[in-house]
């Protein structure tokens, strides 16, 4: 919990900085614009927020973002499909990738690195073939389709709601209640911390690893179909590109730790928060968009080194404590 | 009296809230064989480390050849003459021999290794050892008792004066462990001064000049070569009589709750394993390391499916390739490695106790979270589980309150037949005896219990009847009346026994 505030802090902070720099940082449009983005990605961090619990990774679901986004269109403007099978077969794509990524993981005992890496080349490379490296896109058809992505719900005066955060509302409050108050959410947290006492209790951990892979995955295609939408085209060469790394920076910043086992939902939110916060800042304070990598590479250091800091004044606390508490 | 050639005085060292020990001295004399003994967790291994430099004493003082030393890492240690050989061999097995024995201080030749000097030297070592196996062997390729000499031809090889020993017959075979005890004779001969850690009293009976013998982290008192006997030592060991320390009754039997038929485990598939429990017995597993004991317990458990033979739970034939099976079928087991297999360190003691009951307990997949506080409310007091609160991560409890966590856990499960891997492994002697006591309560509520356990006082204390193993095969059994330190462990290093009718 305390984790929680350290995060907000820092998205607070770098707000205020942004807001004192640029007078447009605060505009309706301009906010509109941040959260429907932090919604995408927020629903992208949730997912690999699942895998990161587990211990494991994934880097494929840029890929997967890129596939489905792609797939989506080109089946419906190319090939012509009816919108009421095309848009399932892509979800449905997108969760069978993931249980073909847990699969390997927990029957052949592959790394997750190495397995979603391919995935990460494989799923781009797929796309851009069955596309031609042509951009597919919805044109001007489709418009109700897209509303998905576009539409607004009339909140304030001159302040709507995205509707991509609806949809991040309703994933993140299933995740959050998943994740704390069922079974199956103390499974994950249990096994990403020690495996291996979770399987001595019990626990089916391979199946329990194999849905965090499908919910990775399956979130990427939600999050890919909501991104075309909201673009209304897609590049295979680029659409996606780096948004693994964005959920995986998110997901971390939020207080998930690589090592498995840790991990809230709200965190991620603040951290997928964060990532865009920072690159609307760059967008807006500096002419140079191409520092926005080092920039928000040394924010996300930053908040670990602080993290890391924190946890070791904490332990050294507690052992002072401990030892008091014996010589008491 | 020589100057001692180690001298410990009034050495104190603490591990998070836990004192390991509390003040504790002691002194090892040129060409002398001092034996430390103590139960687990008398502080014998953290004593150890901090002489041979591997942890620091939080206070007290060191003294080598009547001068105070500060003695800051292994390296200080070895170049004062003292080394240290592990309970756990610390050899590295992919290398050879010759390397491991100049590991860390590798003679160099126009800045590269010289093998040729290392494959002199290690040979000359391992002549005055005894080992007859060439320095470009690999570490992998030999048994454990030669591994042990290796280790101490490591020691000789930087002209140790102090050798101290944890524990090192506890892994060797008889032949083994005989050769060792001669070697320690020529060294003793030549001056060193020896620091030997053993649990095996009637070898300490055999070997010691003196005996100094630590409980709960304190000098319990010490005892010169004319007054050293198996009486004297237990009695100092555990401060009272050992028929009161260990709370064993005998329960009525019921039916037989766990039957093993030809089981083969993956360690010794050459060997089938036959035998079975009542409910209400308490049945100990002795055998020397590597006898496949916890390999059978593993195998019950669905950890490491065995290739072949059959299990029945109270009567009934079970079949699983899981511990998910196992716990379905009634079993439970306390893992050796509570830290690795038992707890997950970081959560609350609530959550580590409900982690295998959570599927019984839920409602349409949500935590069943009432029921959780019931099982903390119930099983803290039960397990005399002492916690700040149901939310402290188990990791900051002491070793014995880890375990009770670990057996609440199974408790809560109602298991018809518990399986305990060294139950009492670095748990203080109160813990210790609180653990017995649940043994016993299990017992009598009608479980059917089955301890591994290298320490013999605890089997004999114990168990009902005894099951011993060697080299995978059960070489015999033992009922209470029948059982002795010596029985037990001359079926642990291989002798024949007839097999005492089973009682079903």
């Amino acid at each position: 919990m305390k984790k929680i505030f350290g995060i907000l802090g820092l998205l607070l902070v770098v707000c205020l900085v942004t807001a004192s720099l640029s007078d447009s940082f605060l505009s309706a449009y301009n906010v509109e614009n941040v959260l429907r983005r932090s919604a995408l990605f927020g629903i992208l961090s949730i997912g690999v927020a699942f895998v990161i619990i587990t211990g494991g990774i994934d880097l494929s679901l840029g890929s997967v973002v890129c596939l489905v986004g792609c797939a989506l269109p080109w089946l419906l403007t190319v090939h012509h499909w009816p919108l009421i099978i095309a848009l399932p077969t892509v979800l449905a794509l997108a969760l069978a990738i993931g249980l073909f990524h847990g699969l390997l993981i927990t029957k052949l005992r592959i790394q997750p690195f190495i397995v979603t890496l391919c995935g990460l080349l494989l799923y781009r490379g797929i796309a851009r073939g069955f596309t031609g490296d042509q951009t597919v896109g919805f044109g001007n058809e489709f418009k109700s389709l897209r509303l998905l992505a576009t539409w607004k719900l009339p909140f304030l005066p001159g302040f709507d709601l995205p509707a991509p955060l609806l949809f991040l509302g309703v994933v993140a409050i299933v995740a959050a209640v998943f994740l704390n108050r069922t079974i199956f959410g103390r499974y994950l947290l249990a096994l990403g911390r020690n495996p291996q006492a979770a399987t001595y209790s019990g626990i089916p951990t391979e199946r329990m690893t194999v849905l965090a892979y499908v919910v990775s995955s399956g979130l990427a295609g939600l999050g890919g179909v909501l991104f075309v939408l909201d673009v209304n085209s897609a590049q295979p060469v680029d659409f996606g590109n780096f948004y693994e790394l964005y959920a995986i920076a998110a997901a971390v910043l939020g207080g998930c730790s690589l090592r498995g086992g840790e991990g809230s939902i709200a965190g991620v939110l603040v951290g997928a928060t964060l990532m865009q916060v920072l690159r609307n800042m760059i967008t807006l304070v500096t002419t140079r968009n191409n520092v926005e990598f080092a920039i928000i590479g040394a924010v996300i250091l930053v908040g670990v080194i602080a993290d890391e800091i924190a946890r070791r004044i904490a332990a050294r606390h507690r052992a002072a404590q401990a030892l008091q508490n014996a010589q008491a | 009296m020589s100057v001692p050639l180690l001298e410990a005085r009034n050495v104190l060292k603490s591990f998070g809230g836990v004192r390991a020990l509390k003040g504790v001295s002691l002194a090892v004399h040129p060409g002398e064989v001092l034996a430390v003994i103590g139960e687990n967790g008398a502080g014998k291994s953290t004593l150890m480390k901090i002489l041979a430099g591997v942890q620091g004493p939080d206070s007290g003082e060191l003294l080598v050849d009547g001068k105070a030393r500060r003695i800051g890492s292994v390296q200080e240690a070895l170049s004062l003459g003292i080394a240290l050989i592990h309970q756990e061999l610390n050899l590295a097995e992919t290398l050879d021999v010759g390397a491991n024995i100049f590991l860390g201080r590798e003679p160099r030749r126009f800045g590269l290794i010289d093998s040729a000097r290392i494959t002199r030297e290690a040979a000359r070592v391992l002549e005055q050892v005894g080992l007859a196996v060439r320095p470009d062997t690999l570490v992998s390729d030999l048994t454990i008792g030669q591994q042990q000499l290796v280790e101490i031809a490591k020691a000789l090889s930087i002209h140790a004066r102090v050798l101290i020993m944890d524990e090192p017959t506890s892994s060797l075979s008889g032949h083994e462990a005989q050769n060792l005890l001669r070697l320690i004779g020529e060294l003793r001969a030549k001056g060193v001064g020896i620091v030997y850690i053993s649990h095996r009293l009637g070898e300490v009976h055999g070997l010691a000049d003196r005996v100094e013998v630590l409980r709960d982290g304190e000098n319990a008192g010490h005892l010169a070569r004319t007054e050293i006997s198996h009486g004297a030592m237990v009695k100092l060991m555990v401060g009272r009589d050992l028929s009161q320390f260990y709370p064993h009754q005998v329960h009525p039997k019921g039916q037989v709750a766990l039957e093993v038929c030809e089981l083969r485990t993956r360690a010794h598939p050459k060997q089938t394993v036959n035998f079975s429990i009542r409910a209400g017995e308490v049945v100990g597993m002795a055998g020397l390391v590597g006898a496949g004991r916890t390999e059978v317990l593993e195998a019950l458990f669905g950890i490491t499916p065995p290739l072949a033979g059959e299990v029945l739970v109270a009567g009934e034939t079970v079949k699983y390739d899981s511990p998910r099976g196992a716990i379905k079928a009634g079993l439970a087991l306390v893992p050796e490695d509570r830290k690795h297999d038992g707890l997950v360190l970081e959560m609350g003691v609530r959550e580590n106790l409900s982690l295998a009951t959570l599927e019984r307990d839920q409602s349409w997949g949500f935590l069943g979270r009432a029921k959780e506080r019931a099982l903390c409310e119930e099983m803290i007091p039960a397990m005399r589980i002492k916690t700040p609160n149901t939310e402290q991560p188990v990791q900051f409890l002491s070793g014995g309150n880890q375990q009770k966590v670990v057996i609440g856990k199974w408790l809560a499960t109602r298991p018809k037949v518990l399986l305990l891997d060294e139950p009492t492994r670095g748990v203080d002697i109160g813990a210790k005896q609180e653990i017995y006591r649940l043994m016993e309560e299990l017992a009598a509520s009608g479980v059917a219990v089955l301890f591994v356990s290298s320490d013999l006082e605890e089997i004999l204390g114990m168990s009902d009847r005894t099951l011993v193993l060697h080299e995978g095969r059960l070489s015999g059994e033992l009922l209470r009346s029948e059982l002795s330190e010596e029985a037990v462990m001359q079926l642990a290093t291989g002798a024949e026994r007839k097999i005492s009718p089973t009682l079903s």
